[in-house]
């Protein structure tokens, strides 16, 4: 039995232009230990997929289709069962460090709040854990920084707390939703690394959501890419970075800046902009920018197309589009 | 505080909040002393001194009944404070909880809550305390909890403003992740981010209690006699007021630096709180 798993699930968020679908009959499994990138522009509903894990959609938000989480359904548990799931067994990395953190809190208290919470510690030992947990994620001299509050620290040092409450009580699943778009290019490898680590060390599955392509490149083994709220194409990472299949992933890896082109070649982009949710036509959502799209494309959204037993896309003109590139 | 300068300095720099809490400390030293020495007994009456003027031995001189105005303007400040601080802890309790509540809860509860606020704010202050007092009888204890009354649905929409914008932060959606249920959250997060707005607020409405037991105590609704108020020797001194009317001037001069002084302080402790601008100083 897979740790988590999705089965078409479909959010539907209600926005003053009416229901707009965020998700779209989203399907993947993650196993234990298991390392999953999500990948996409923004609004391609990568991070609504993650809250719907966590139970944390907006208000007035519907769901449908099956999210298990060790074989039990989360989607029509109550919020008390959530809570006890949230922090405990999931744990959650943020983009914006300089505001995840409660500003009247030490970091200390905010990394202990986890423990007494979900494991019933008392304080004091809360204390001394969340001063192992502050020093296991590189916080220097921990034990005297653990009463400080977060303006006191520098951005990639926020982070690390961030990372440390996520850690606190060794969750099955660390969802790291863009954890260092808002970072020093120095400081996302240090903290990339630092994830990476001690994924590895827990034996935790990782779904890490960014837009970077080399980001996802060299920290997960399974990659999805989504688009307009559903999974345009999924595989082993080798394999989508090789042949990249779906004409909206091409287009991705297409605009990538290189080296060694010569100077003032103009980076390549994909035509258009990303429709409104509310606008999401029926179909597939990529058919108003691709260049192979065809009548067909509108009608329904394309079911999956193997190309190898790990490796799929949803398009209909895969064979055009692999001709192509 | 990083900014270099200290909060304690920073507030005596502010000139409304020093000129404020100047005031109010005024008050408060008046009700103090009034608890163990005032020129005269308050309340004495002295029928052969009626209506003598100020004197050394009668420093704002006597009413009608003699009875010595400075004394009763000492121990009318007890009164007025006692009416203050009890109101508003009526209305700041109560108001903050449905208030946070109502944030917290969101749905049919915030708006229940909400709508009854607005409901209890259709009728003006005053209204509806001579409303409540008319129903359970005048008297220094009902107009406490009228005006108490009255101050619930203020705390309320102002908390649940506040705390609506705090539950959109970052920090709070952590929270979530991180397994806490909407009680832990607020009064963890969501309370010591509102308290700033709430202690302003405080001010403000202790101000508007002062006046609320002054201008009920004058329509016979408040205090009633013999103890001092400052609202009932407004009363007492309408009939004199042109035999006397110094009578009616000392009261209302108390009252109205009272208020001056709390709402100069609320206005001080709004700069003096908001971070965005201590650092600007």
């Amino acid at each position: 039995m897979a740790l988590l798993e999705l089965d078409d699930l479909t959010v539907t968020l209600s926005t003053a232009r009416g229901p707009a679908k965020a998700v779209r009959g989203v399907s993947f499994a993650l196993d234990r230990g298991e390392t999953l990138g999500l990948v996409g522009e923004s609004g391609s509903g990568k991070s609504m997929t993650a809250l719907a894990i966590l139970g944390l959609l907006p208000e007035g938000a519907r769901t449908s289709g099956r999210l298990r989480f060790e074989g039990r359904e989360l989607l029509t548990l109550d919020e008390a069962e959530l809570c006890r799931i949230r922090g405990d067994r999931i744990g959650v990395v943020f983009q914006e460090p300089m505001t995840a953190l409660n500003p009247l809190h030490s970091i200390g208290r905010q990394v202990a709040e986890t423990l007494m919470l979900h494991r019933g510690m008392s304080a004091g030992a809360s204390r001394r854990e969340a001063i192992r947990l502050l020093d296991r994620v590189g916080i220097p001299d921990a034990a005297r920084r653990v009463d400080a509050y977060p303006h006191q620290f520098s951005g990639g040092q926020r982070q690390r707390v961030t990372i440390a409450i996520a850690l606190a009580c060794g969750p099955d699943i660390l969802i790291a939703d863009e954890p260092t778009t808002a970072l020093d290019v120095t400081i996302q490898r240090q903290i990339l690394d630092l994830i990476a680590g001690l994924v590895e060390e827990d034996g935790m599955a990782l779904i890490l959501i960014s837009h970077d392509l080399g980001v996802i490149a060299e920290n997960v083994e399974r990659t999805l890419v989504m688009y307009g709220g559903a999974l345009v194409e999924e595989g082993p990472t080798d394999e989508v970075f090789a042949r990249p299949s779906h004409p909206y992933t091409q287009g991705l890896f297409g605009a990538r800046p290189r080296l060694g082109v010569g100077r003032g070649t103009k980076l390549a982009t994909i035509k258009g902009t990303v429709p409104e949710l509310a606008d999401m036509p029926p179909g597939c959502p990529f058919a108003g920018r691709c260049p192979l799209t065809i009548a067909a494309c509108d009608a329904a959204l394309p079911g999956p197309v193997e190309l190898s037993p790990s490796h799929a896309a949803r398009c209909i003109r895969l064979d055009v589009a692999l001709g192509v590139s | 505080m990083i900014a270099g300068i200290s909060f304690e300095r920073r507030a005596l720099r502010h000139p409304s909040f020093a000129i404020g809490s100047a005031l109010i400390l005024l008050l408060l030293a008046t009700a103090v002393v009034s608890l163990i020495w005032t020129p005269w007994p308050p309340g004495e009456l002295d029928i052969p001194h009626k209506l003598a003027l100020p004197s050394a031995a009668h420093l704002f001189g006597t009413d009608s009944l003699g009875r010595d105005v400075a004394s009763l303007i000492m121990a009318g400040a007890r009164n007025s404070i006692l009416v203050g601080v009890i109101a508003v802890a009526i209305g700041l309790v109560i108001g903050t909880a449905v208030g946070t509540l109502a944030a917290a809860a969101k749905g049919w509860v915030e708006e229940v809550a909400m709508r009854l606020s607005d409901f209890t704010f259709a009728f003006p202050a005053i209204l509806s305390a001579i409303m409540l007092t008319a129903l359970f009888g005048p008297g220094i204890v009902n107009s406490i909890i009228a005006i108490g009354i009255f101050n619930i649905p203020v705390f309320a929409r102002v908390t649940r403003a506040s705390a609506n914008s705090v539950w959109t932060r970052e920090f709070i959606l952590a929270a979530r992740v991180a397994g806490k249920n909407r009680l832990q959250i607020t009064l963890e997060h969501v309370l010591p981010n509102i308290l700033p707005v709430i202690i302003v607020q405080a001010t403000i409405q202790f101000a508007t209690a002062i006046l609320a037991e002054a201008a009920l105590s004058y329509l016979g609704l408040g205090t009633q006699p013999p103890q001092p108020s400052w609202g009932r020797m407004l009363n007492e001194a309408q009939t004199l007021m042109f035999q006397a009317p110094r009578l009616a001037i000392y009261p209302g001069i108390a009252i109205a630096l009272s208020v001056l002084g709390l709402n100069l302080v609320g206005d001080g402790l709004r700069d003096l709180l908001d971070p965005r601008l201590a650092r600007q100083r």
